[in-house]
């Protein structure tokens, strides 16, 4: 950069390196166990996907449903006005084929994660979610979709409720 | 409100890395040492300084501003980190400024610094944090997911291939060839090697993505009086912006990055800019993925929406280009860590406009730079423009 | 105003955890200073001129004027007792029944945080000296706790 510099600092260190001990280390982790409050809108989102039912919240002022529900309307930063019981159906508005774990080991059959804009929701609004029960290269942009829940009996109150979103024919 | 003109006047960086032998402390110390001695100043003449630093458990460190700050050179001095994700590298500058615009400081320093190799066994295992707790980590998300997701939104949006935008990565790693830092520098890399590159998560290949990296920048940030006393070639920080979206990632517009749009609109009014496009000679957008620069490019309002591919097939954006983008290598040639990437491009500018970029150099005497970063939960635009 | 009402039948929390694992090296200077403890159960402190202090552990740069420290030097393993405390509880909050004992030991101008173990009944007292217990060398592996516990020297 500056032509005056011809020697930049910063050593490279190899996995090799490490692994013979001539350079020293150590492992640790930080210990992480939470218990988070689901709160008021969140608690009623969890208590609503155990009932088989995806819930909403609407803001009059914005004049727009917004999933996950939230207590107030991020844009005008007023309460929200209600929940809503919003449908189990959608479009995918994005997707991925992902062939590889969190830690960047590869899988054969790609994971399928999704943003799902929900039925009965505004336009754009949608949540993360997975695709199932259709061949990977089939998925678009733009597909109708379902939910797929576990069985009542089996339903904890978590997103988890929800196994994968399913193609469906209209 | 009157403020007052602020330059810069010294950087210095380490080399990026995918795993240092230095502590961050240390790599944080190295570049800091670099950027005093090329004004040199030293640590006397320092009054505050602004450190940059990712999340904490990318280090595995907590509290990671206090850890890092004797590597800072913050030792008894007023000192403020600063943390907007990815967004952070063109945040602290930001920081700097106001210290020094602001009248409160006439010298600070200005750091930003990461190591993610401390991260075992895998520095992508950091990001699991960043989604939502409750509803959507028990999905057990990765952070290709995110990138992903919004690639192929973007592509289908505007209709734009993998072809299109595998040539920026081929564009930022060719010009990384020539930075002494570079991590992944390649002259002869081609579209058809990005393109044939192990698929992550589809539309992302692994070449389309930069690399986890350690690595330090820092600069030094001084008011009119003193700049010109320190050198007689500053580069004035003309303008700043940034902005935020929502949180609610899956609930907004994944083909545009409105809050980059609204970061750039508050630094152009700020430097006077009327005409982006005429009136910037050097972009450096944020670039961890290749998508990303033309997103970005587009959000900052210097090219049309779903317009960028074409000014790079165009040749626009190559060094020699009518606008180049990225000189530097970006993130995908030079490497990405985190806080320090974002830095490295402001860092680039003021080589540029100063004519000291050496085998990087833009022809024709640039005048005017901007420098983008974007981080947070895909939520957040940096903006920062310089010129001479 | 029903907004802020409770659903009684939702979940009141979602437990996780948030894996942070980590293997960490130890630097320029750390690499030094624990080969040190490793190799020859030396604690080594580094020293600036500029400044006139001798960091413990070492430092590769002097935090102060933030010039690079060259001059290495050997301060010994007998430190003095500059604060302690005595637990009685362990990490997991229960309770202890013989109170364990941590003290910082001033070494050069730093010094190490570590336990504190008397052999004698002479209670502990700021400003005793006190020793590094290394383990035996076939043992040690370059960390912090190479060196067992700090004894008091009570004599």
């Amino acid at each position: 950069m500056s032509d005056k510099i011809s020697n930049y600092p910063g050593t490279p260190l190899s996995e090799k390196e490490i692994r013979d001990g001539n350079v020293l280390s150590i492992h640790d982790q930080m210990p992480g166990d939470f218990s988070w409050d689901t709160g008021v809108a969140i608690g009623r989102y969890l208590a609503g996907l155990k009932e088989g039912v995806i819930l909403g919240s609407h803001c009059t002022h914005c004049r727009r449903t917004v999933v996950p529900p939230r207590n107030v309307c991020e844009w005008c930063f007023r309460p929200m006005d209600s929940f809503i019981p919003l449908r189990d159906t959608g479009t995918v508005n994005t997707f991925s084929l992902c062939y590889v774990t969190w830690d960047v080991q590869r899988i054969k059959e790609p994971e399928t994660p999704a943003v799902i804009e929900i039925d009965g929701a505004s336009p754009l609004h949608g949540i993360m979610h997975k695709l199932g029960e259709v061949d990977p290269q089939q998925i678009s942009i733009g597909m109708r979709v379902k939910a797929v829940w576990k069985p009542a009996a089996k339903r904890e109150g978590a997103i988890t409720d929800i196994l994968y979103f399913k193609p469906i024919q209209e | 409100m009157s403020l007052r003109k602020v330059a810069v006047v010294g950087a210095g960086m380490t080399k990026f890395v995918r795993r240092a032998l230095e502590t961050g402390k240390e790599l944080s110390w190295q570049a800091t040492s670099m950027a005093l001695e090329s004004c040199e100043l030293t640590m006397d003449d320092i009054e505050g300084v602004c450190l940059g630093t990712a999340p904490d458990s990318f280090d595995g460190v907590h509290m990671k501003g206090e850890y890092l700050s004797d590597g800072a050179g913050a030792w008894r001095k007023p000192y403020m980190r600063s943390y907007v994700g990815g967004g952070t590298g063109v945040f602290v500058p930001i920081q700097g400024w106001y210290h020094v615009a602001s009248g409160m400081f006439d010298v600070v320093l200005v750091i930003a610094e990461e190591k993610m190799s401390s991260y075992y066994p895998h520095a992508q295992g950091a990001f699991l944090t960043i989604f939502d707790h409750t509803t959507e980590r028990p999905l057990k998300p990765n952070l290709l997911w995110i990138f992903a997701l919004e690639m192929n939104r973007y592509m289908q949006t505007y209709g734009i291939s993998k072809k299109d935008i595998a040539q920026v990565a081929v564009k930022n790693k060719r010009n990384a060839a020539d930075h002494p830092c570079a991590l992944l520098g390649d002259r002869n890399i081609t579209v058809e090697d990005v393109l044939n590159s192990e698929v992550l998560a589809w539309p992302v290949n692994r070449l389309d993505v930069s690399p986890v990296s350690d690595g330090a920048v820092a600069l030094v940030l001084a008011a009119e009086h003193v700049a010109k006393r320190i050198t007689d070639k500053p580069v004035w920080i003309e303008g700043v912006g940034w902005n935020l979206d929502t949180a609610y990632w899956t609930n907004r517009d994944l083909a545009y990055p409105r809050y980059v749009e609204y970061a750039a609109r508050m630094a152009y009014d700020m430097a006077g800019i009327k005409e982006p496009r005429k009136q910037i000679n050097i972009v450096e957008p944020y670039d961890p993925f290749d998508y990303k620069e033309l997103h970005h490019l587009e959000g900052l309002l210097l090219a049309d929406r779903g317009q960028a591919p074409q000014l790079v097939a165009d040749g626009v954006t190559l060094r020699d280009g009518d606008m180049p983008v990225c000189p530097s290598g970006g993130l995908l040639g030079v490497g990405n860590p985190i806080a320090a990437a974002g830095l490295m491009k402001v860092a680039e500018l003021y080589w540029q406009l100063r004519g000291e970029a050496g085998a990087r150099q833009v022809p024709g005497q640039p005048k005017r730079g901007l420098a983008q970063a974007w981080g947070d939960l895909m939520q957040v635009g940096t903006v920062v423009i310089m010129g001479r | 105003m029903t907004l802020l009402k409770r659903d009684p039948n939702a979940p009141s929390a979602w437990r996780d955890e948030m894996q942070v694992t980590s293997r960490y090296t130890f630097g320029i200077a750390g690499e030094r200073f624990f080969r040190a403890i490793k190799d020859d159960q030396q604690i080594l402190g580094s020293h600036c001129n500029n400044c006139e202090r001798t960091y413990v552990p070492a430092a590769a740069f002097c935090e102060r004027c933030m010039n690079q420290l060259d001059e290495w030097v050997d301060v010994g393993t007998v430190g003095e007792v500059v604060t302690f405390t005595h637990l009685y509880v362990n990490y997991d909050g229960s309770q202890r029944e013989e109170p364990e004992t941590v003290a910082f030991i001033k070494l050069g101008d730093g010094g190490l945080i570590h336990r504190l173990v008397s052999s004698g009944s002479h209670p502990v007292e700021i400003g005793m000296p006190a020793k590094a217990i290394f383990k035996p060398s076939s043992e040690r592996e370059g960390s912090i706790l190479d060196i067992v516990h700090f004894e008091l020297i009570t004599n």
